[in-house]
C-alpha cells in the first residue's frame, strides 16, 4: 500500500517547506546584496527601524528600498508562475503562458501609449491596467461561448482569438514605438522587456495573489479532473463552464497585476510552472503553491542578479529572466525527449 | 434507471434519432449498434448529460438531468469518452483516484477508502503493476484498460461507455465483456455500450438498441433485435447469423462479386 502514495503527506510538506525556505533565502539575498554592502552589525537594528515603519539611517533605508524592490518581484513571479499554471490548465497545454491571450499586450499598448505622451508614472501602470482588462473583456465577449466549455463543437476558439488578439496589440506597440521621439523610445523599450527598478512596497498585488491563491487551491482537485479529462469532466462532478470562467478571470487579474508592476517580464510564467511540473508532478494540488513560491524566488534572485551583475548600470529583469529560462527550458525539452524515447 | 422520453438528436440538418423512448433498467446490459455516423456516441454523451437534447428529454431515477447537481449526478453514472487526449503526465493511479473526485469535494488529499477502490479498480483491469507509469506512455490498449479502471472506481449504478472494446486485444476485449456482464449480473447495475462487434455484443449484452442513423431506431432485449434481417438493415450490410456448437455467430456476408454488381447494372 505504501507504494501506492502519490506522494506521501510528509514529502509534500517538505517540498513545499524548502521552497518557502528558498524563496525567504532569496529575499534575504536580495536585501543583502547591492552596489553598496550592508554591514552586518547594523543588520537588527535597520530591521527593527523597517518593522517600526520609520527606516532612519542608511543601513535602514538601503534595506527599505531592497526590500520593497524584492517583495515587488518575488509578488510579480509569484502571480506570474501561478497564472501561468492556470493558464495551462485552461487551454489544456503545457507550453501555454500568461501572455498566451493578450494580456500583456493589450497591457503594452495602455503603458506605451501613456509612455508616449509622457504621462506621470502613475499613469502608465494605470494605462497598463486599462489595457490588460480591456482586452481581457474583449476577449471574454468574444470567446464566450468557448469558456462556457462543455457544449461548443469548436475547441481552441479561446486560444486563437486569444492569439489573434494579441497580434493586433502588438501591431499597435510596434507603430507607437516607430512613432516615437527617441527620447522616449528607451523608457517604452524597457518596459517591454520587463523592468522593477522604481517598484517599492505595493499592498494590492500581495491582495490578489493571496486570494488568488487560495481561491483556487480550493479548486484545486477539479483542476485536475478537468486538467485530465476536458469537457468530460463534467461526468465526474465538475462545472467545468464555472472553473473555465474562473481560471480565465483569475489568470487574468493576476496577470494584469504582474505586469502593472513590473511589465511584460517573459518567461516566468512559462519556465517556473513547467520547471515544477517536471520537479514535483502535474497534480495542481502541490503545483499551485508550488509554482508560486518559485516563480516569486526566481524573480527576486534574477532581480537582484539584474542590479548587481553589472552595477551600477541595471539591466532589465526580463533580459535575465529569458537568458535563464530559455537553456532551462530547451534543456528540460531535450531530456523529455530523452526519456520519451 | 435511465429513461428517454421522446429524445430527438439532430447534428446541423441531419436527424439522428427521432422521438426515442427508451428504458434502461437495473442488471440490464444494453449495447447500442449502428453504423457510422449514425449518432451513437451522439446519444451515450446525451444520456452522460454532456449534450443538451435536441426535443425530448432524459431523466434518471425520474429526475431530468439537468435537474441534478453535478456532483450527485457523478455519483450515479459514469462515461467513458471514446478517445483521450493526455496533455499533462498524470501517473495512472493519479487518474484512478481522480475518478473518486465525486465523492469528497470538500476533503483535500484522498484517503485510504480511495486508495482501496483504486487498487482494487486497477487489480480488476489487469494494470495494477502499471499504476505509477506516466499516461501518456502507456499503449493504446493499455491506456482504455487503465480508463475503464477509473470508471469502476468512480463506482456507480449506470455506466455509459463509448466503444470499450477500443484498441482492446483479443483476451482483454472478452474479459472486458465479461467483466461488465457480471456487474449488470451480480451487482445490480445498467451498462449502455456502444460497439461494432456483434459477437461480443451477443455475449455479453441482454439488450440491444439499433440505430439506422436516419432518425429510425428499435430497442428490445438482443433476442428480438440482433436478427439478420434487422441488424442487415441497420447496417446497410448482409449479415448472416450461424449457429455453431451451441454458439452464434454473427458473419458480414461476403460482398457482392462483380459479376452480380453488373448483372445489377443491367
Amino acid at each position: 500500500m505504501d507504494a501506492f502514495l502519490v506522494t506521501s503527506p510528509v514529502r509534500r510538506r517538505a517540498t513545499l517547506a524548502l521552497l518557502a525556505a528558498g524563496a525567504l533565502l532569496a529575499l534575504a539575498g536580495a536585501g543583502l546584496a547591492g552596489s553598496v554592502p550592508l554591514p552586518l552589525d547594523e543588520l537588527p537594528q535597520a530591521l527593527a527601524s523597517l518593522l517600526r515603519g520609520a527606516p532612519d539611517g542608511m543601513a535602514a533605508t538601503l534595506l527599505d528600498l531592497r526590500l520593497g524592490r524584492a517583495s515587488s518581484a518575488f509578488v510579480t513571479g509569484a502571480a506570474l508562475a501561478l497564472a501561468g499554471v492556470m493558464m495551462q490548465a485552461l487551454v489544456r497545454n503545457p507550453l501555454a503562458d500568461p501572455y498566451v491571450l493578450g494580456v500583456s499586450a493589450g497591457a503594452a499598448v495602455g503603458a506605451l501609449a501613456a509612455l508616449l505622451f509622457g504621462a506621470a508614472l502613475w499613469m502608465v501602470d494605470a494605462g497598463a491596467l486599462a489595457g490588460a482588462v480591456g482586452i481581457s473583456l474583449l476577449l471574454y465577449l468574444l470567446a464566450r461561448r468557448d469558456l462556457g466549455g462543455a457544449h461548443t463543437g469548436q475547441p481552441g476558439v479561446l486560444l486563437l482569438t486569444g492569439v489573434v488578439l494579441a497580434s493586433a496589440c502588438m501591431a499597435l506597440v510596434t507603430l507607437m514605438l516607430s512613432v516615437a521621439p527617441e527620447s522616449r523610445l528607451r523608457g517604452m523599450v524597457f518596459w517591454m522587456i520587463g523592468d522593477l527598478a522604481g517598484s517599492s512596497w505595493r499592498l494590492l498585488p500581495w491582495i490578489v495573489l493571496a486570494g488568488a491563491l487560495l481561491l483556487v487551491m480550493r479548486r484545486a482537485r477539479a483542476l485536475n479532473v478537468m486538467a485530465l479529462h476536458a469537457d468530460a469532466a463534467v461526468t465526474l462532478g465538475v462545472n467545468v463552464a464555472g472553473l473555465r470562467r474562473f481560471l480565465f478571470l483569475c489568470s487574468g487579474l493576476l496577470t494584469a497585476c504582474a505586469v502593472t508592476t513590473g511589465g511584460s517580464i517573459g518567461f516566468v510564467g512559462l519556465v517556473v510552472p513547467h520547471a515544477c511540473r517536471h520537479a514535483f508532478g502535474p497534480d495542481h494540488r502541490i503545483l499551485l503553491p508550488a509554482a508560486a513560491l518559485a516563480g516569486g524566488g526566481f524573480l527576486v534572485l534574477a532581480d537582484t542578479l539584474a542590479r548587481t551583475v553589472l552595477a551600477p548600470q541595471q539591466l532589465p529583469v526580463g533580459v535575465l529572466t529569458s537568458l535563464i529560462g530559455v537553456p532551462v527550458f530547451l534543456f528540460q525539452l531535450h531530456q523529455l525527449h530523452l526519456r520519451a524515447r | 434507471m435511465i429513461e428517454t422520453h421522446e429524445l430527438t438528436l439532430r447534428i446541423g440538418p441531419r436527424v439522428l434519432v427521432e422521438r426515442l423512448d427508451w428504458r434502461i433498467a437495473a442488471g440490464e446490459n444494453w449495447c447500442v449498434i449502428g453504423p457510422n455516423g449514425a449518432g451513437k456516441s451522439t446519444l451515450l454523451r446525451t444520456l452522460a448529460g454532456l449534450r443538451q437534447p435536441d426535443a425530448g428529454q432524459v431523466a434518471l431515477a425520474g429526475k431530468p438531468l439537468p435537474a441534478w447537481p453535478l456532483p450527485a449526478l457523478a455519483r450515479e453514472r459514469a462515461y467513458l469518452a471514446q478517445s483521450r487526449g493526455d496533455a499533462f503526465a498524470y501517473s495512472v493511479i493519479e487518474t484512478v483516484l481522480m475518478a473518486r473526485h465525486p465523492y469528497h469535494a470538500d476533503r483535500y488529499w484522498e484517503g485510504s477508502d480511495d486508495h482501496g477502490a483504486a487498487e482494487h479498480a486497477l487489480r480488476t483491469l489487469d494494470v495494477l503493476h502499471l499504476a505509477q507509469r506516466d499516461v501518456r506512455t502507456l499503449s493504446g490498449g493499455e491506456r482504455q484498460r487503465v480508463a475503464i479502471a477509473a470508471l469502476l472506481a468512480q463506482d456507480t449504478p449506470l455506466l455509459l461507455l463509448d466503444e470499450p472494446a477500443n484498441a482492446l486485444d483479443l483476451a482483454h476485449q472478452v474479459a472486458m465483456t465479461n467483466l461488465l456482464a457480471g456487474l449488470c449480473r451480480e451487482q445490480g447495475r445498467a451498462v449502455v455500450g456502444v460497439g461494432h462487434d456483434l459477437n461480443l455484443a451477443w455475449s455479453g449484452a441482454t439488450h440491444a438498441l439499433l440505430l439506422h442513423g436516419d432518425g429510425a431506431w428499435r430497442a428490445g432485449p438482443v433476442h428480438e433485435v440482433m436478427r439478420a434481417d434487422l441488424l442487415g438493415a441497420c447496417l446497410g450490410h448482409p449479415i448472416a447469423v450461424i449457429e455453431h456448437g451451441g454458439r452464434t455467430i454473427f458473419l458480414p456476408e461476403a460482398a457482392p462479386t462483380a459479376d452480380s454488381t453488373i448483372r445489377r447494372v443491367q
